[in-house]
């Protein structure tokens, strides 16, 4: 809210009200360029608002579009950029029709910082498809720069040369893959022919049936329905022989059953359900080739797990979430601060389950920081190689567990 | 004793400080319109924030009834909405057979009428109460349940109506003032969030918490405000996994005139550490030195801005 922006009052003086009524629909185009779901209704709703709150008080008018177009917090970002630009001169846009992405920041006004690029990409026009090798090409640079400082191993991960026998092999295993976690028991109810418990409701709708001179009991019982799966994958250097099966995996499961929540990390946690939601395998890879940055790099598993603890447990743990850690333990930070992520993470979940693909050589012991560390905190520890193991993860996850951590004595032993 | 609804934001803003609420402006923007446009207001934010205060201060305020929702995982209609009473109904089929009564289409219109339906919450919201104001609905903390039943609030939330298969569709005739919140441990679906003017309660700055404190905890004395509020902002940087909340400033507060304080020192900050970190991770980084180098900071800093 700069001095010299113009202020929603002068603007109605200056243009006539349709005007407004047809920026606000500029407005709010711009928003959905930008990727945030703003439909017909919502564009009336703001104009409905608009007209209840006025137009003499700037503040007024950015909360009055902010409580119609942003629905989550971490979109009032995108839309603070958009109205700063947007309402400082609502022409920005018709300026900004043919002028290239790079010249943006030479023509508007000095910004404290420069504007997201989702925002500078929904103020510019479309680019025609055969542009979008530039435009990929701009996406790069853009990236490198922004982590210049960072002391990451930027690498993009190529799943073009995936070979077609080794795609048909994977979809023809994973197509069997399903993950029957053990059922929770819900407090809602379904009707049952086994007498538990008397379903009233049912049971009068039925009596009147039969004229109510007899009455048929019906009976209900407790629903069940599996529970809220998150997965954390590691895609570090030391992984990536196995991350492309395990994205395979993580896709299937995701388009398997609701409620299902994956991240992957390396140095930095990326959270890509929304990209593996997609039902095309390819896409849904390359999208999240796209979202990853940290491919194949060096191993913070304590970090991650921190940022995981910090930002998202509360978000996707709630209603006992299984939570499965795909791992080779391998820490680059030794497993500093491991320990008391990998504490807490034991604590918000339901049960901890560890894929390690190291267990496949016979002897493994645990013997690095970072698996000395994990190993005391989960529930159970399986090897995840090959389909076999992946089988057999299948199978011992479909068996209800009796307790926490059943089958880890052995384990604790060799520690 | 009924206040009409606010006409500006201004009015909105006096409305809520006549009820012991600090809000910024833009909160109360959102409310304005909800409560102009008929439309539920959807409040997400931490923990202790001051999402549900909203709704009890506007009840209040407008002279209104409350009706509290709290949500709850497993949560149904029969608990939520509606319950048919069974046992009157079962008396009653029994008492028509008795009088001989074999009609069945009459003895289904009888006992499935509005005289042996249970209202629950959301059903009770519908109706005007006995001055013809429409209540205030309070839907506390929806990410607990389950989908289902976002689901189902749906048709509440957008045409304030509730169909009931054996009787027909139930609409307010005045729509209620509806207030939802969440703590967001969960995302709750954007169908609903739709419905709903929505606003993220952060937490204040120091000025306003400051505010809040002179009303919430009165006989605080001003020293002691001015040091809880800037000794509670300073945590609220820490890398903590539960940041305090407002709440929790007005408990420790509180807590602190209790203990006769007129002025932070180590201890009783140590001591009382639990009234305003709610994880023993986050107690026991903050206990000890840590604590005490915050204390200093906030001295030295209260003593450079007054002199």
């Amino acid at each position: 809210m700069t001095d010299k922006a113009l202020s929603p009052l002068d603007l109605l003086n200056q243009l006539e009200g349709s005007r407004l009524v047809a920026n606000i629909m500029h407005f709010g185009r711009i928003l959905r360029a930008a990727g945030l779901p703003v439909g017909t209704g919502k564009i009336l709703d703001a104009v409905n608002a608009v007209c209840e709150i006025g137009i003499g008080n700037r503040t007024d008018f950015y909360w009055a579009l902010h409580a119609v177009f942003v629905d989550r917090r971490d979109r009032h970002e995108m839309f603070d950029q958009a109205f700063h630009i947007f309402w400082r001169d609502p022409k920005i846009m018709e300026r900004m029709m043919g002028i290239m992405l790079p010249q943006i920041d030479g023509a508007a006004p000095i910004e404290a910082e420069p504007p997201s690029r989702r925002i500078q990409d929904a103020l510019s026009p479309k680019n025609d498809g055969d542009d979008d090798e530039r435009e990929r090409d701009e996406e790069l640079e853009f990236d490198a720069a922004m982590t210049a400082s960072a002391r990451e191993l930027l690498q993009e991960m190529d799943f073009e040369d995936m070979s077609a026998d080794e795609i048909a092999r994977a979809k023809a295993a994973i197509a069997r893959m399903r993950l029957p976690l053990a059922e929770v028991v819900t407090r809602r109810f379904e009707p049952t022919t086994r007498h538990r418990r008397i379903d009233m409701r049912a049971t009068l709708r039925a009596a009147l049936r039969s004229g109510g001179g007899m009455i048929p009991l019906r009976f209900r019982d407790r629903r069940t329905r599996p529970p809220p799966l998150v997965i954390l994958c590691d895609i570090s250097g030391s992984m990536s022989r196995y991350t492309r099966m395990f994205i395979h995996f993580m896709h299937t499961l995701t388009n398997d059953r609701d409620r299902v929540h994956t991240f992957l990390f390396g140095t930095r946690l990326t959270n890509v359900t929304r990209y593996l939601r997609h039902k095309d395998i390819d896409v849904a890879l390359a999208k999240v080739t796209d979202a990853v940055e940290d491919w194949s790099g060096g191993t913070r598993i304590g970090d991650s797990l921190r940022d995981f603890n910090m930002h998202w447990s509360r978000r996707v743990l709630g209603q006992g979430a299984v939570v499965i850690l795909i791992s080779d333990g391998l820490d680059r930070d030794a497993g500093r601060g491991l320990t008391e992520e990998m504490d807490r993470l034991h604590k918000s979940c339901r049960r901890l389950i560890w894929l390690n693909p190291l267990l496949r050589f016979e002897g493994f012991e645990p013997k690095s920081q970072g698996i000395r560390a994990i190993l005391p905190r989960v529930d159970d520890f399986r090897p995840v190689h090959n389909l076999q193991s992946l089988g057999e993860l299948i199978e011992a996850l479909s068996r209800p567990p009796s307790r926490r951590r059943e089958g880890m004595e052995e384990w604790l032993k060799a520690m | 004793m009924a206040t009409p609804i606010p006409e500006s934001v201004e009015a909105v803003l006096d409305l809520l400080t006549k009820g012991k609420y600090v809000a910024d402006r833009s909160l109360a923007t959102a409310l304005f319109l909800a409560l102009k446009l008929n439309r539920p207001l959807f409040l997400e934010g931490e923990a202790g924030v001051g999402k549900t205060e909203i709704a009890k201060v506007l009840a209040d305020s407008l002279g209104r009834r409350l009706i509290r929702l709290q949500c709850y995982e497993g949560l149904d209609i029969s608990s939520a909405v509606y319950e048919w009473n069974y046992s009157l109904q079962m008396i009653d089929i029994r008492i028509s057979e008795a009088t001989g009564d074999r009609d069945r289409k009459r003895i289904e219109e009888g006992i499935f009428s509005e005289r042996f339906l249970i209202k629950r919450p959301l059903l009770q919201a519908l109706e005007p109460d006995i001055s013809g104001l429409a209540p205030v609905l309070l839907i506390d903390e929806l990410d607990r349940t389950d989908e289902p039943f976002e689901a189902f609030l749906l048709e509440v939330l957008s045409d304030f109506q509730i169909t009931i298969p054996e009787i027909g569709t139930i609409t307010a005739e005045t729509p209620p003032i509806v207030v939802v919140t969440s703590n967001r441990t969960r995302e709750i679906h954007d169908a609903i969030k739709r419905r709903c003017f929505y606003f993220w309660v952060d937490y204040p700055d120091s000025k306003r918490e400051l505010e809040i404190l002179n009303i919430k905890a009165p006989d605080a004395g001003e020293n002691l405000s001015r040091q809880v509020v800037a000794f509670v902002q300073k945590l609220r940087d820490k890398d903590l996994f539960k940041l305090p909340g407002v709440s929790e400033t007005i408990d420790w507060t509180n807590a602190l005139v209790q203990l006769d304080k007129i002025d932070l020192d180590p201890e009783t900050v140590n001591a009382s550490l639990g009234v305003l970190l709610k994880y023993q991770d986050d107690i026991e980084k903050i206990r000890g030195s840590e604590a005490a180098a915050i204390l200093d900071q906030v001295k030295a800093e209260l003593a450079a801005l007054h002199g």
